[in-house]
């Protein structure tokens, strides 16, 4: 991923759901669909407070199998002392990419009884993780004998309030240590048009990457659905009457073509290093996105998996 | 070393007189105020005079991506962000008003619930971690 970047070539990454199973095979199953669609595969750390399998269980059993990963790591459910471990841990595994986010609050999951930990916030995470990669030291200043190598991401939303601000916040990450940026769903052009005008006019599009974040929307129901549920979802009411004037059995169809024009309307804004595909355990629906933008086949040899592991190797 | 001469805190709470008088002061002022959290290391001149502790997330750094789009907390939906309304009070306040954009470092738990004017006199909020201060 980071080749792709650095050469200058349109990025493409994805979100990959880990199923809730402890048989490694079935997340092959659902990596094996996007192999060959993109640069790396962002493994989640339970997003939405859902509890699913580690991001740093799945990045080591997809990096066992050759892919490229971006390892999301929050700081909902770890402090600084299991943060800073955990990116060990990462590097040593051969997590190449480190995705540094906040994290949605506890109670937007499924377990909102939760203790919260949010002892850092994600700039401090980030800031943590460029500490002991540049400098080879721990927070606390103890050395590390030899220190992570990481590209580090970090997250913006550029829809949610106060929109004239968030353009400041990406400085502050990339001030913070962020190589690369993942944003969240973009389903108004305008607005982060005019977000992307003004991190152009900072002069942050030479110092960092930016990937917009883009998805299908799959049925009118999930549209209000991701807008009402999921933090940070900005959905225009123009889509969503679209979703909805669209006979049903052609919802799909529909998602994947406004998810493809916003894909191209997106390619044309200057500044603009790739794209991140979420689509929540919609692997092939991800994958015939990308085909159909002509971002396809990539040019880089991360995401040819060594296919299945034959018995004994899978880790039980 | 005579206690009148030791400026080195320690966490409990009233174990100096200078403490025992001036933590309930700005204990009480600032919670009538602010609805101050106590985390003993104040940061509200960079805030526009807004307890960022209030977030839930605890954020020292602006807010989250999870904000509505009228304003309110990720999480409590009936309140407004406290970033949301730090950037606004930050703006129209007519000192300081660059600060919101410095990266804060994070949060020292050993300072709860002391007094962060005895810190700020002391010096002792503006010791960070050794490794935070190497790249600045």
């Amino acid at each position: 991923m980071e080749r792709v970047l650095r050469s200058g070539q349109f990025a493409v990454t994805a979100e990959l759901n880990p199923p809730d199973s402890v048989d490694p095979r079935d997340l092959y199953e659902a990596a094996l669909v996007l192999a060959g669609v993109v640069d790396a595969i962002n493994t989640i750390d339970s997003s939405g407070a859902n509890v699913h399998m580690s991001s740093l269980g799945t990045s080591a059993l997809l990096i066992r199998a050759g892919y490229d990963v971006v390892m999301q790591i929050s700081c909902r459910d770890r402090n600084r002392i299991a943060l800073q471990a955990d990116l060990l841990a990462a590097s040593a595994l051969g997590v190449k990419n480190v995705l540094c986010i906040t994290g949605d609050d506890v109670s937007a999951g499924d377990q909102p009884e939760a203790k919260r930990v949010f002892d850092f916030d994600s700039m401090h995470l980030l800031r943590t993780a460029r500490i002991m990669r540049d400098q080879g030291v721990f927070l606390n200043g103890r050395t590390i004998s030899v220190p992570p190598r990481f590209l580090l991401g970090a997250v913006e939303n550029p829809f949610a309030p106060p929109l004239h601000w968030r353009a400041d916040r990406l400085a502050k990450k990339v001030d913070a240590g962020a190589d690369f940026i993942q944003t969240q769903y973009v389903f108004d052009i305008e607005v982060f048009r005019e977000f992307m005008s003004r991190v152009r006019d900072l002069g942050l599009t030479d110092r960092v990457y930016i990937l917009a974040g883009v998805g299908p929307l799959k049925s009118p129901n999930a549209a209000e659905f991701m807008r009402a549920r999921i933090p940070g979802v900005v959905i225009p009411d123009s889509l969503i009457e679209r979703m909805k004037k669209t006979p049903r059995e052609h919802w799909r169809k529909e998602g994947i073509e406004i998810c493809i024009e916003i894909i191209q309307k997106v390619q044309e804004l200057e500044g603009i290093a790739g794209i991140h595909v979420m689509a929540f355990r919609e692997e092939e629906t991800v994958a015939e996105i990308i085909h159909r933008v002509g971002l396809y086949p990539r040019s880089t040899s991360a995401q040819n998996p060594t296919q299945s592991f034959s018995e004994e190797e899978v880790p039980c | 070393m005579s206690n009148k001469l030791n400026l080195k805190l320690t966490n409990s709470t009233g174990t100096r007189l200078i403490e025992r008088i001036i933590l309930p002061l700005e204990k009480i002022s600032k919670e009538v105020v602010f609805d101050c959290r106590m985390c003993g290391q104040c940061m509200l001149q960079v805030t526009g005079l807004t307890c960022p502790m209030r977030c839930p997330k605890n954020l020292r750094n602006g807010p989250c991506g999870g904000v509505r789009p009228d304003g309110n907390c990720e999480v409590y939906p009936d309140k407004p962000c406290v970033w949301v309304q730090g950037i606004e009070r930050a703006a129209r306040l007519p000192v300081w008003r660059g600060r919101i954009r410095e990266l804060q470092p994070p949060v020292d738990w050993q300072l709860k619930d002391t007094s962060s004017w005895i810190n700020w006199f002391s010096g002792r909020d503006a010791v960070y971690p050794p490794g935070w201060t190497v790249e600045d």
